[in-house]
C-alpha cells in the first residue's frame, strides 16, 4: 500500500505537493519536505542498503547528516551521486535512487555469503593471509578490491557548476536549533556582522522534531519563526540554509558547503550553481551544531528497523510517518520516552525495555499512565528478522549490568528506538584543536577549551535542556559580538521560559550482554558501515592494539563516510571496559575535517576548465593564432613552438626557421621572458648579492649577462640586466622561473636585507617584447626607429630608448643566437602594432617567425645554456665552463662560500660538454646518457646525460649538449650511449660550441 | 610467535578469535640496551627488526612518545617506487624494493604490498626531458622503467583526461611500483621485532640525552633514564628537535604534508599516478578510497594538520586531470610533519656524539624506503661505520657540498 506508515496529518511536509521517485526501479509516493529516508519509511521500506563488509542488510538509523546505514547513489550517469546518505536528500518529484555495493540485487546480494563466513573476517583478518603463495597477492587484491568500495564513480563530465565565495564577519553561529538561533539574536542585535549557518533545510534544529515543546508558553516553532523573522531583518545577518559548516582551521577560518539546487534535482541550465563553497574567517566563533544520539550495543542491533529513538522521533514528528507499528523503544534514559509517548499518540503499540532498574520521573510516569508497557533492569539480547526486524528477545539484566538472568521473551516488533544517551557534537570544536573533558555524568565527552576564540552552546556544549541552550545562546552570542567590538554596554536579554520536564539518571551500560558469550552467534555492531563489532574491539585489544588510533586503524571503527558520528564514543569507552581504564584514558582520536564528506568539484568551485591554471597569452597572441603557431606550455604561458607552413610537421618547420634566421632574419615573440624593474640606492648592491659577476660599474644604457645561484652554488637563473639609469635598472629572467627569481628577490630583501633600499616590481607583462635575430635584422628595424643602428652608435651589448613605428621602445641589442639581434621592448598595448610592423617590414626580406624550438636550436649551435635544461641545480658556473663570470674581486655574493666546498671544488664534476654522434644524422634523446662501457644489460657506470639534442640545419648534422663526470678532461675521447630499446650510438666529446667559434656573425650585415 | 596463516585464521575463528596472542608485548624499560632507538615510526621499527635479525643485536628498545606507527608513517599516502634519478638514490630506494617485495612473507604479516604500476606524467617539454633522463638513469642503474605514449596512459587509466591544461605528452613507468598498507609495516616490524626479543616502549618520550665526554650513554624519558650503548634517532619531523637536545644542529626544516580521502568507490583508479605540473597525485586504497596529495604547507611548523589552502590548490588539478572525480566527496583530511633537507634526500649518518646515530630527513617520501632505510641503518648502527648504501648520505655532505639533489633535478617528491 503506498505510504503505508504516513500519519494522517502533521509533520512539517507539504502534502499539497505529493512527488514520486524511484528506488532501484521501483516507484513511490512522497512529499516536498520529505528527505529519501522519510519517504522510503513512508512507504514502509526499511531495506536501503548492504554494509561493507559483511553485506548485511541495512536500514536506516538516523534521521541526519550522521547516517552510516542508508547510503545510497543519486542519479546516474554524468549526474549520479554515489554514498549518499538518505536521511539529507530532500525530496524531489522524478528523484532517482538506487542502492550500492549489492550484487545482483538489494533484496539478494550474493555478497551477503561474506556474512555466512564473517567468523573468517574478523577485524584485521586480511594482515593474517593472502600471503601464499607470494605470487597470489596480486590476485588477492583484485578480489578484495572489488568486494570492497561503495557506490560506483559517476561517469566524467559533471554537467553542473559549482561556486566558491569568500566572507569575513564578526561572529559566525555554526548551528540553527534554539542555542544557535538565540545567539544570532543577541549578537545580530549589536549591529554586527553575523553569519548563521545551518545544514539543515529549514531552521529550528531539535525543535524542528520536538512535538509539544514550548517557549514562553507557545509553541517553540513559533518562537523559531519569530527569531528568523527578526533576523531577515537585520542587514549585517547573513542566514545560510544547507549549509554544512564543515572545516575549521587555525585563526578561525571556517570553511561550509551550500547545497543550492540539490534539492530541487537537475537543472536544465547551470547559471545556477549546484553548490557553492564558503571560506569565511570570522572573528568569533558560536559552535551550536547540537549532539548525536547513541546506538544501544545489543546482539544483531544492526537490523533494518533497528533505529535512534530521536531518529524514529523525528520521522513522526517532522515527517509524518511512523516507520513501524509495533515499536520496542530500548533505552538507557528518559529522552526515548518522548519517542515511546510521540509513537503511541499517533497509533503505535509500543514498549519499553529499560536498562534502568527503577526508572522514575514525569516522562516515565506518564508512559506508565498510558499503560505502555515498561521492562525494567532488561536489555534487548538479540533481535529476529534478517531484511526486516521482526522481534526482538529480552531478558533480565544482573545488578552489575554486565550479563542477564532469567528466562528469555519474545517482543514482536518491526522497529526498535534506541538511545544509549548523547554525544554533544564536539567535532568542529576538536577540530579547531580545541581540548574535550570528560563528563561522568553525561557520559560523553564536552568542549573544555581552545586557543582560538569561541563558544560552544547548547547541547554541543552538553547542555540538555532547551531553556539552558537558549540561555547560553543568548549569552555567547551576545559575548562574542560584543569581543568583535559591537554591543558595547549591552546586556544579555533574560532568557525565555521552556520547561523542561525532570529526566531521571541514565543507567549507561555500553555493552549490552546477552545470554551467551560475546560474539557466539550474534554480532553486537558499534560501527556500522565498515562492520565493526564489540568482538572486534575485543580482538584488538587482545593483540594489542589498544591505544585509540590502533583501534580505529585495526578495527577501522570511525573510517567510514560518516567518520565516526555515532560510533566513536561507544568503541572507546569499550575498550575502556576492556582494558579497565577510565574513558579518557583512552582518550579520542582526532576528528579531522570535513565534518560531512564534501564535493570536490564545490571545493574547485570556478577554477576550472579554462579558469582553472589560466593559459597567460602575450600581447601578440592574436598574430601568432593568426599566422598558424603551434604552442608550447611553457611556465604557465602559450608560446609558439614553431610556425609550420602547409604540409610542414614539427621537423621541417623547424629547420627552415633556423637556417631562415641565420640567412636573413627572424622574429621572435619574447614577451615571456621574466621582467624585473629594480630601483633604489641599494639597486647594484642587490645585483651583487644576486648575480656571481660584479655590477658596480654598469653604465646606464649598458646591458650584461649574470648568472644567478642559490646558496649552495648551483646556477639556478641567468639572464641579462640593463642599467636604466642611476639606481635603475632592468632585469630578464627565464621564462619558468620569472616566479621563482621574483620571490628569491623578495626573500632576500625582506628577512636579510630589509634595511637595503631597493624594489624590485615585476613587470613581466607591462613590456612586450619582439625580438629580430639574423643579418639582415638592422634593415628591418631601421625602416621603422628614429635612431642610428650601425654597430659604432648602437654596439652589441647596449640598450637605447627610441620610437619604433610611432610608438615608444626600449630596443635591447643582446643576442641569444649569436646573430645581430635586438629584442623590442614596448608597453605592452603596443606589442601587436609593433610586431604586425616588423613583420611587414621584414617582407622584403622573408622575415620569418620563429618559435621557442628554433630557438632553443639556434643557441645550441652557440653553446649557450638554458638554465633549468642544461643545468639541473647541481651545475656551478665552473660546470659550466663559465669560471669568467665569477668575479673574484667583488665581496660576497650568493653561493660564493660553497665554491670553496671540498666536493663543489672538485674539478672533475659533471661538465657541460658538447656531444657528436658519429652519425650525424641521429639525433640523441634528451636524457639519454653516456656510459664508460657498454655492457649487454643494466647495469652501467653512467657518465653523464644528454640535455640539449637537435639537428641543426646551419651545421648540417646533429649535435648535442651534456653534463658528463670529468667532462672537460673527456673531449676528444668516444663513448656510446645506450638506448632504451637495446640499440646504442657512438659519440665523441667535444666543445659545445658548434658553430660561428669566432662570434663573427654578431654585428650582421652592415647597413 | 604463533604464524598467521589461512589456517591459523580458520583454527582461531572456531575458538572465537579469543586465543589469538598479543602482536607485541608491552615490556617495561630496562636499565640498560645495547641500543635504543628513538622513535617507533616505521623506519625505527625497521631498523630494530634488521638489527636483531641481521646483525645479532636483540638488547634493543625503541622508545615512542606516542603511539607506534602513529607519526608519518600512519599518515603518508603509501608510495612506493624506486625510480630515483641519482644513483645514491636508485641504490637505496632498489635495496628498500627488493625488501619490499618479500616483506609479507619475511614478517609473516600480510603489508599489501601492491605493485600495480606507478606513472609519472609529464605534461610539458620540461617534463618529457626530465622523465626522458631518469628512466634513463633508472634504466641504466638496471631498474625497470618504462616511457609510455599518452595512448598507452590512457589504456592503463581510462578515467584520465589526457587532454587537460598542460595536455599529457607522456608519461614514466615503473610496474613494480605500487603502494603498500602503512600500518601494517609498522605493525608486522612491531610484531616480528618483538618477538626477537625487541622492547616496544611505547608512550615513552625522549626528553633528553645523557652524554658523557662527548659519548652517549643513555636517554632521559618520560618514564625515566634508560642505559644505552648505541642510540639511533629516527624521529622524522622532530628529528631537528632531537639534535638540538644531543647539543648539535641537524639542517631539517618541518613542514606540514596534508593528504586526504574521498568516500570509497569500486575501482576505478588501477595505479598509482603522480603529476607534477597539474600538481596532484593520487592512487585508490584497497578499501576504495582516492588518497590523494600535494606539496607541503609553505610554512614550517610542528602541528599535525595543514591549512585548507594546499588542499584547495589540489582539488582543481584533480578534477582536471580526472574529471569524474567531481560529485565525488572528500572525506577525510589529514597531515603530517615532515623532515625537509635542502637536497630532498634523507641523512643517515653517525653525528659529533660519539655512538649516536640518525636517520632522518626523509621528508615527503621516506615510506617506501622504510624497509631499505631500516635495514642499512641497523647495520650502520651495529659496524659503527655508515653502510655503504647510507655513506653518501651522510649529513657531512651538507659541509662537503656533495648534495643529492632530487628537488632540484628531479622535482618530484613522495
Ligand atoms: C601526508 C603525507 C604523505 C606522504 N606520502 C608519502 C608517500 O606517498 N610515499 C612515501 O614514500 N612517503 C610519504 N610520506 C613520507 C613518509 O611518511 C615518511 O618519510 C616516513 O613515514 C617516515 O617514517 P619514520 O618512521 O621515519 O617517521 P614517523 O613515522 O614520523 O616516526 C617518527 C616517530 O618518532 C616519534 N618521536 C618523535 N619525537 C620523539 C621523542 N622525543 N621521543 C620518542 N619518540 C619520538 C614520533 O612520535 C613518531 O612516531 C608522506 C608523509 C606525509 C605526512
Amino acid at each position: 500500500m503506498s505510504q503505508s506508515n504516513r500519519i494522517k496529518t502533521g509533520g512539517r511536509i507539504d502534502r499539497n505537493k505529493p512527488v514520486s521517485f524511484t528506488f532501484d526501479g521501483k516507484t513511490f509516493q512522497g512529499f516536498e519536505g520529505d528527505t529519501l529516508a522519510s519517504a522510503l519509511l513512508a512507504n514502509n521500506v526499511h531495506l536501503m542498503g548492504r554494509s561493507f563488509k559483511y553485506h548485511r542488510p541495512r536500514g536506516v538509523l538516523s534521521a541526519g547528516s550522521e547516517e552510516p546505514n542508508a547510503i545510497v547513489t543519486i542519479g546516474s550517469g554524468k549526474r549520479s551521486d554515489p554514498n549518499t546518505r538518505a536521511t539529507v536528500v530532500e525530496m524531489f518529484d522524478g528523484l532517482e535512487a538506487s542502492s550500492q555495493n549489492c550484487w545482483p540485487s538489494l533484496n539478494f546480494d550474493i555478497g551477503g555469503i561474506n556474512n555466512k563466513l564473517s567468523r573468517f573476517f574478523p577485524a584485521g583478518f586480511y594482515y593474517k593471509t593472502f600471503m601464499w603463495p607470494k605470487s597470489m597477492w596480486m590476485k588477492y587484491e583484485e578480489i578484495i578490491r572489488a568486494s570492497a568500495g561503495m557506490g560506483v564513480a559517476p561517469e566524467e563530465g559533471d554537467p553542473d557548476t559549482y561556486a566558491v565565495k569568500h566572507e569575513y564577519c564578526d561572529v559566525l553561529i555554526a548551528g540553527g536549533g534554539p542555542a544557535g538561533l538565540s545567539a544570532a539574536l543577541t549578537a545580530g542585535r549589536t549591529g554586527a556582522r553575523v553569519i548563521l549557518i545551518d545544514e539543515q533545510n529549514e531552521f529550528g534544529g531539535s525543535l524542528l522534531s520536538d512535538h509539544g515543546a514550548e517557549i514562553d508558553g507557545k509553541p517553540a516553532m513559533d518562537w523559531v519563526d519569530a527569531a528568523l523573522a527578526e533576523l531577515k531583518e537585520m542587514e549585517e545577518v547573513t542566514i545560510l540554509n544547507r549549509t554544512a559548516v564543515i572545516g575549521y582551521f587555525d585563526h578561525n577560518f571556517i570553511t561550509a558547503m551550500e547545497k543550492i539546487t540539490d534539492h530541487l534535482g537537475p537543472q536544465d541550465s547551470n547559471d545556477t550553481p549546484r553548490q557553492r563553497f564558503w571560506k569565511i574567517r570570522a572573528k568569533q566563533v558560536v559552535l551550536a551544531s547540537g549532539s548525536f544520539e547513541r546506538p544501544m550495543l545489543f546482539g544483531d542491533n544492526d537490523r533494518p528497523g533497528v533505529m535512534l529513538a530521536s531518529a524514529v522521533r523525528t520521522y513522526i514528528n517532522r515527517y509524518g510517518v511512523l516507520p513501524g507499528k509495533d515499536m520496542v523503544v530500548f533505552t538507557n534514559n528518559d529522552s526515548a520516552y518522548k519517542t515511546a509517548l510521540d509513537a503511541f499518540a499517533n497509533g503505535g503499540r509500543v514498549e519499553i525495555v529499560d536498562t534502568r532498574v527503577d526508572p522514575k520521573g514525569p516522562l516515565v510516569e506518564q508512559a506508565r499512565s498510558l499503560d505502555i508497557t515498561i521492562h525494567t533492569n532488561a536489555a534487548i539480547v538479540g533481535t529476529k528478522g534478517y531484511r526486516r526486524l521482526k522481534g526482538v528477545e529480552v531478558m533480565e539484566l544482573n545488578e552489575a549490568g554486565d550479563g542477564v538472568k532469567g528466562t528469555k521473551f519474545h517482543i514482536g516488533c518491526d522497529v526498535v528506538a534506541m538511545s544509549s544517551g548523547w554525544n554533544p557534537a564536539v567535532n568542529l570544536f576538536s577540530q579547531a584543536r580545541g581540548k574535550l573533558r570528560y563528563d561522568e555524568e553525561l557520559t560523553s565527552f564536552v568542549p573544555d577549551h581552545c586557543q582560538w576564540d569561541n563558544y560552544s552552546v547548547g547541547s554541543c556544549n552538553g547542555t540538555f535542556t532547551l531553556e539552558g541552550a537558549l540561555s547560553e545562546g543568548l549569552e555567547a552570542g551576545l559575548k562574542a559580538a560584543q569581543a568583535a567590538g559591537f554591543g558595547e554596554g549591552q546586556s544579555v536579554p533574560a532568557t525565555p521560559s521552556a520547561p523542561e520536564v525532570e529526566h531521571g539518571d541514565m543507567r549507561t551500560l555500553w555493552y549490552i550482554p546477552m545470554d551467551r558469550p560475546l560474539a557466539r552467534g550474534k554480532k553486537h555492531f558499534h560501527e556500522f558501515q565498515n562492520d565493526s563489532t564489540v568482538a572486534d574491539i575485543h580482538l584488538a585489544a587482545r593483540e594489542g592494539y589498544i591505544s585509540v588510533e590502533h583501534l580505529k586503524r585495526y578495527t577501522t571503527t570511525g573510517m567510514g563516510t560518516d567518520q565516526g558520528k555515532t560510533s566513536n564514543v561507544n568503541a572507546i569507552a569499550i575498550m575502556a571496559q576492556i582494558r579497565g581504564v577510565s574513558i579518557p584514558q583512552v582518550g579520542t582520536t582526532t576528528f579531522r575535517p570535513p565534518f560531512v564528506p564534501v564535493t570536490f568539484g564545490a571545493i574547485a568551485g570556478h577554477d576550472v576548465e579554462d579558469l582553472f591554471l589560466q593559459a597567460r597569452k602575450t600581447p601578440m597572441h592574436s598574430a601568432h593564432d593568426r599566422n598558424g603557431a603551434i604552442y608550447e606550455d611553457v611556465g604557465d604561458w602559450k608560446r609558439p613552438y614553431y610556425f609550420p607552413k602547409a604540409g610542414e610537421d614539427m621537423h621541417a618547420a623547424v629547420q627552415r626557421e633556423c637556417k631562415a634566421v641565420r640567412d636573413s632574419v627572424g622574429i621572435m615573440d619574447g614577451s615571456t621572458l621574466g621582467k624585473l624593474d629594480i630601483q633604489g640606492k641599494d639597486a647594484s648592491r642587490l645585483l651583487n648579492l644576486l648575480y656571481t659577476n660584479a655590477w658596480s660599474k654598469l653604465a646606464p644604457g649598458k646591458c650584461r649577462y649574470g648568472l644567478m645561484c642559490n646558496e649552495h652554488g648551483m646556477v639556478f637563473d641567468d639572464g641579462v640586466t640593463t642599467c636604466i639609469g642611476e639606481n635603475h635598472y632592468h632585469m630578464t629572467t627565464t621564462t619558468g622561473g620569472a616566479g621563482r627569481v621574483a620571490n628569491w628577490i623578495e626573500e632576500w630583501i625582506q628577512t636579510e636585507y630589509p634595511d637595503w633600499d631597493v624594489y624590485a616590481t615585476s613587470v613581466t607583462e607591462q613590456w612586450a617584447v619582439s625580438i629580430l635575430n639574423g643579418p639582415k635584422s638592422r634593415k628591418v628595424l631601421e625602416k621603422l626607429v628614429d635612431i642610428d643602428l650601425s654597430a659604432e652608435a648602437f654596439p652589441f651589448m647596449a640598450m637605447k630608448e627610441c620610437h619604433i613605428a610611432g610608438v615608444p621602445a626600449r630596443i635591447y641589442r643582446i643576442s641569444f643566437t649569436g646573430e645581430l639581434s635586438y629584442e623590442i621592448n614596448v608597453p605592452a598595448r603596443y606589442g601587436l602594432h609593433v610586431w604586425d610592423a616588423l613583420l611587414e617590414a621584414g617582407e622584403e626580406f622573408d622575415i620569418c617567425q620563429y618559435g621557442t624550438e628554433t630557438m632553443h636550436v639556434l643557441r645550441a649551435e652557440k653553446g649557450f645554456i638554458i638554465a633549468g635544461q642544461d643545468t639541473d641545480g647541481s651545475v656551478t658556473p665552473m660546470d659550466l665552463d663559465m669560471d669568467w663570470i665569477v668575479s673574484k674581486k667583488k665581496g660576497d655574493f650568493l653561493g660564493r662560500r660553497s665554491f670553496t666546498r671540498t666536493d663543489t671544488a672538485r674539478t672533475d664534476r659533471k661538465q657541460l660538454v658538447g656531444v657528436l654522434t658519429e652519425d650525424p644524422n641521429v639525433v640523441l634523446m634528451e636524457g639519454a646518457h653516456l656510459v664508460r662501457e657498454l655492457k649487454d644489460k643494466p647495469p652501467m657506470d653512467m657518465l653523464g646525460h644528454v640535455t640539449s639534442s637537435y639537428m641543426s640545419p646551419n651545421c648540417g648534422r646533429s649535435i648535442a649538449m651534456a653534463l658528463i663526470r670529468d667532462g672537460k678532461n673527456l673531449k676528444g675521447q668516444s663513448f656510446m650511449v645506450p638506448t632504451m630499446s637495446g640499440k646504442a650510438h657512438k659519440v665523441t666529446i667535444t666543445d659545445p660550441i658548434f658553430f660561428d667559434k669566432e662570434n663573427k656573425r654578431i654585428d650582421g650585415e652592415p647597413s | 610467535m604463533n604464524k598467521y596463516s589461512v589456517f591459523s585464521l580458520v583454527r582461531n575463528a572456531m575458538s572465537y578469535h579469543e586465543n589469538w596472542q598479543k602482536a607485541w608485548r608491552s615490556p617495561d624499560p630496562k636499565k640498560e640496551y645495547d641500543v635504543v632507538i628513538v622513535g617507533g615510526g616505521a623506519h625505527g621499527l625497521a631498523t630494530a627488526y634488521y638489527l636483531a635479525k641481521e646483525c645479532g643485536i636483540t638488547n634493543v628498545a625503541i622508545l615512542e612518545k606516542g603511539w607506534l606507527g602513529g607519526g608519518n608513517t600512519g599518515r603518508n599516502t603509501t608510495i612506493v617506487r624506486s625510480n630515483y634519478l641519482w644513483d645514491e638514490s636508485s641504490a637505496i630506494y632498489e635495496h628498500a624494493m627488493k625488501l619490499w617485495e618479500n616483506l609479507s612473507q619475511d614478517l609473516n604479516y600480510n603489508v599489501m604490498f601492491s605493485q600495480r604500476g606507478l606513472l609519472h606524467l609529464a605534461h610539458n617539454v620540461h617534463d618529457m626531458q626530465e622523465i626522458g633522463r631518469r628512466g634513463h638513469a633508472i634504466h641504466l642503474n638496471g631498474i625497470d622503467s618504462e616511457f609510455l605514449t599518452p595512448e598507452q596512459v590512457k589504456e592503463i587509466e581510462p578515467t584520465i583526461n589526457l587532454d587537460c591544461r598542460y595536455p599529457v605528452l607522456g608519461a614514466l613507468l615503473q610496474r613494480r611500483g605500487g603502494s603498500a598498507r602503512h600500518d601494517a609495516v609498522a605493525w608486522g616490524y612491531a610484531r616480528a621485532a618483538d618477538d626477537m626479543g625487541v622492547d616496544i616502549i611505547q608512550n615513552c618520550e625522549v626528553t633528553g640525552f645523557d652524554i658523557q665526554d662527548g659519548v652517549v650513554k643513555g636517554v632521559e624519558t618520560s618514564r625515566g633514564h634508560i642505559g644505552a650503548k648505541k642510540v639511533g634517532v629516527v624521529t622524522a619531523g622532530h628529528s631537528s628537535v632531537m639534535a638540538n637536545m644531543a647539543g648539535f644542529r641537524m639542517p631539517l626544516e618541518s613542514f606540514p604534508l596534508q593528504a586526504m580521502v574521498s568516500e570509497p568507490l569500486k575501482p576505478v583508479i588501477n595505479t598509482v599516478i603522480m603529476s607534477g605540473a597539474v600538481h596532484v597525485y593520487l592512487s585508490q586504497s584497497d578499501k576504495g578510497e582516492l588518497v590523494v596529495g600535494a606539496g607541503s604547507d609553505n610554512f614550517v611548523s610542528y602541528s599535525q594538520r595543514g591549512s585548507f589552502d594546499m588542499m584547495d590548490h589540489i582539488v582543481g588539478p584533480l578534477k582536471e586531470l580526472f574529471p569524474f572525480t567531481s560529485r565525488l566527496r572528500m572525506m577525510r583530511q589529514w597531515g603530517g610533519i615532515v623532515d625537509v633537507t635542502v637536497d630532498r634526500s634523507p641523512i643517515i649518518t653517525k653525528t659529533p656524539v660519539e655512538n649516536m646515530f640518525f636517520n632522518c630527513g626523509w621528508g615527503t617520501g621516506g615510506f617506501k624506503a622504510t624497509p631499505g632505510s631500516g635495514n642499512v641503518f641497523a647495520h650502520s648502527i651495529a659496524n659503527g661505520e655508515l653502510h655503504p648504501i647510507a655513506a653518501p648520505f651522510t649529513m657531512n655532505r651538507f659541509n662537503t657540498g656533495a648534495l643529492i639533489d632530487e628537488g632540484a633535478a628531479a622535482a618530484v617528491a613522495h
